[in-house]
């Protein structure tokens, strides 16, 4: 089902490509991804349980979860919900085990690439890292996964908050086509080189001022590898959305709530025709409302918790719709054999335990979860930087001083793989990174500069919604100064 | 707990009302109430009525100076601002749009309250475009000016 007209976004005519799913012909578009044309062709069925044998759909959406792994030309395991839909393509469903590849394997030498930072993710943070540390003088490379720059900013459709400095009434679809074109200049001059479709595999060697790194790209379907040598890192590959637990949590049709906004703001796909949204946070409330934009039926949210986490604002835009916002409720089952039919809902007590008797069946054929996220960290790990569990920032992070500077002397973090915050304070945290490491390196001495995006930072999170993200960065950074046994 | 933070609907007591005398000269009225990090209605302003303390303070309107220009209706990114004029027995609300289809000047819509309950016919007097935002003006009864904050074409 595609979107025929939106009151925000354009969706051409775009040029119509077929492909074959299982053997059967179909016809995608242009810009599709694997997974977003076999959406519009109403399958949403990817993949099965190793275990159960039940059948799965895409959660994330963005690369992640590995609930959408087929097999395409032969290949297993391609990730369909980011890879690019080509003409001619044959998709078809993996069994238990992926299977070898039966495709040719072509052989190409490996190519290095020599700059002074790599910037690993191209969203909010990663852009402005980029931009930064580059328009400072040092040479960069930006990888990213997606087939666009980006990151989730693509998705957001609604005008982001704060100052002017921040490009507060700018919707983030404009601020990803705003610094992408900063990009693209520095890109001209030669100052930055930027890599889609790639993948950082892992750090191969790290020594003072000297990191290798293993980047695939792919083109269609051939991969070429890269041997990166840097001279410093930042990391901003972004969260992971959670799931929760609940009977039916992984039948197609349940999908993370970013998912779903990809899905109908990128692709123009609509996931379904009524939807029950989980948890009443900013994600929650603005995916709702985008929902309803997209011409989908928002059945209701429920929050477990007994106020609505994110801002009014937001939620007085949906009740004025007239979708409701139950607190203190959440998701007991999903109804359904191999698609979702519906779900119970169940009112909590102030326990959080489910008040028996109070279960209601609704019906929907799409369940968002929009029940907070992780910061991806595994490069990080795999790096060898010093991590701590903060539940304030979502999950394990890498410790880091107040230039975003891991344990690993020339390693940044920046955006949500820090600890989840907001877009507009992932743009701050990039350009902190990109500018302190551009210093680091010799290339400039601007200091000024960097105390006035401290400042701006700590600017935003001054609010009672900073509360989270202020009590994160402050035990991060305590525990950055605490020196660390090494291994 | 205020009431709205469980509800996400604002009631009379959580907002400074303006008088008679304002509401015929028309006003701004900002439903916006929580300390979040966002000033681009204070910007916005031709006549710098809208202030606030700091970036994360909930704006305050002065409503002797606003002069109900609606400029601010189509910036404000939580889309809570909303222009009230009453006209003896009828009241013209000034509200943000991002819906399809787009009403045009003289179509007759639902006017809906904060909970998006459908309480009278309004007939659309104004339709101004603001990027993406469509800023239109209904007429309703007076009686229900402080209640209608969204249409359904």
């Amino acid at each position: 089902m595609r979107i025929q007209s939106h009151p925000i976004l354009d969706f051409q005519q775009r040029k119509k490509l077929a492909f074959s799913f299982n053997a059967q012909p179909l016809v995608g578009e242009q810009g599709d991804t694997i997974a977003s044309a076999l959406h519009a062709a109403g399958i949403t069925t990817l993949t099965h349980s190793v275990r159960y044998d039940s059948p799965r759909g895409f959660f994330c959406g963005i690369g992640k979860c590995s609930s959408c792994l087929m097999r395409v030309n032969g290949i297993p395991n391609v990730r369909t919900c980011i890879a690019p839909l080509h003409e001619g393509i044959r998709v078809e469903t993996q069994g238990t085990y992926a299977g070898l590849p039966d495709a040719e394997f072509q052989t190409h030498s490996k190519t290095t690439i020599r700059v002074d930072v790599l910037v690993v993710g191209a969203g909010p943070a990663g852009l402005c890292a980029a931009v930064e540390a580059a328009s400072q003088g040092a040479t960069v490379l930006l990888v990213d996964e997606n087939p666009s720059v980006g990151g989730q900013l693509i998705k957001q459709t609604h005008k982001f908050f704060g100052s002017k400095k921040e490009r507060a009434g700018t919707r983030g679809i404009h601020i990803a086509t705003e610094l992408e074109g900063e990009l693209r200049g520095l890109e001209q001059q030669g100052h930055v080189r930027v890599m889609t479709e790639a993948t950082v595999i892992g750090c191969y060697e790290r020594r003072a001022e000297h990191h290798r790194f293993g980047v695939v790209q792919r083109e269609q379907y051939t991969s070429y590898l890269y041997d990166v040598q840097c001279r410093a890192a930042i990391i901003a590959c972004g969260a992971m959305e959670n799931m929760v637990l609940f009977p039916g949590n992984d039948l197609p049709g349940v999908y993370g709530a970013g998912a779903v906004q990809t899905l109908m703001n990128v692709y123009g796909v609509k996931p379904g025709n009524r939807v029950l949204m989980v948890g009443a946070g900013n994600v929650g409330l603005i995916v709702s409302y985008q929902l309803l934009q997209a011409g989908i039926a928002v059945d209701r949210v429920v929050e477990a918790a007994p106020i609505i986490g994110g801002y009014h604002v937001h939620a007085a835009k949906l009740r004025r719709c007239g979708v409701p916002i139950h607190t203190s409720h959440s998701i007991k089952e999903v109804l359904g054999d191999d698609k979702v039919q519906g779900a119970v809902v169940v009112a909590l007590d102030e326990h959080w335990r489910p008040k028996p008797g109070s279960e209601e069946r609704i019906t929907c054929d799409t369940i968002c979860l929009a029940v907070g996220l992780t910061p991806s960290t595994r490069l990080l790990a795999q790096i060898g930087a010093h991590q701590s569990f903060i539940p304030e920032a979502g999950g394990t992070v890498a410790v880091h001083d107040q230039h975003m500077q891991t344990s690993i002397k020339g390693v940044y973090v920046a955006g949500d793989a820090s600890g989840i915050e907001e877009a507009s304070t992932a743009m701050i945290e990039g350009k902190i990174a990109g500018l302190a490491a551009a210093v680091s390196l010799g290339r400039t001495k601007n200091q000024k500069l960097l105390s006035q995006y401290h400042r701006d930072l700590e600017q935003l999170r001054a609010g009672p919604f900073g509360e989270k993200p202020r009590i994160a960065k402050t035990k991060i950074t305590q525990l950055a100064e605490v020196p660390h046994a090494r291994v | 707990m205020r009431a709205y933070e469980r509800t996400g609907v604002l009631s009379p007591t959580d907002l400074v009302l303006p008088t008679k005398q304002q509401l015929e000269k028309g006003v701004a009225i900002l439903e916006c109430v929580q300390e979040i990090p966002c000033n681009p209605c204070v910007d916005a302003c031709p006549v710098h009525a809208i202030s606030m303390k700091d970036i994360n303070a909930p704006p305050v309107n002065d409503y002797e100076k606003c002069t109900g220009c609606a400029k601010c209706v189509g910036v404000c990114p939580g889309l809570a601002i909303f222009v009230v004029k009453q006209q003896g027995t009828k009241a013209l609300i000034t509200l943000p749009y991002e819906f399809l289809p787009v009403p045009s000047p003289g179509d007759v819509v639902q006017a809906l309250d904060r909970v998006g309950a459908a309480r009278q016919q309004a007939t659309v007097k104004k339709v101004v475009k603001r990027g993406k935002t469509m800023v239109i003006t209904v007429e309703v009864d007076a009686a229900v000016a402080m209640d209608i904050r969204n249409i359904r074409v």
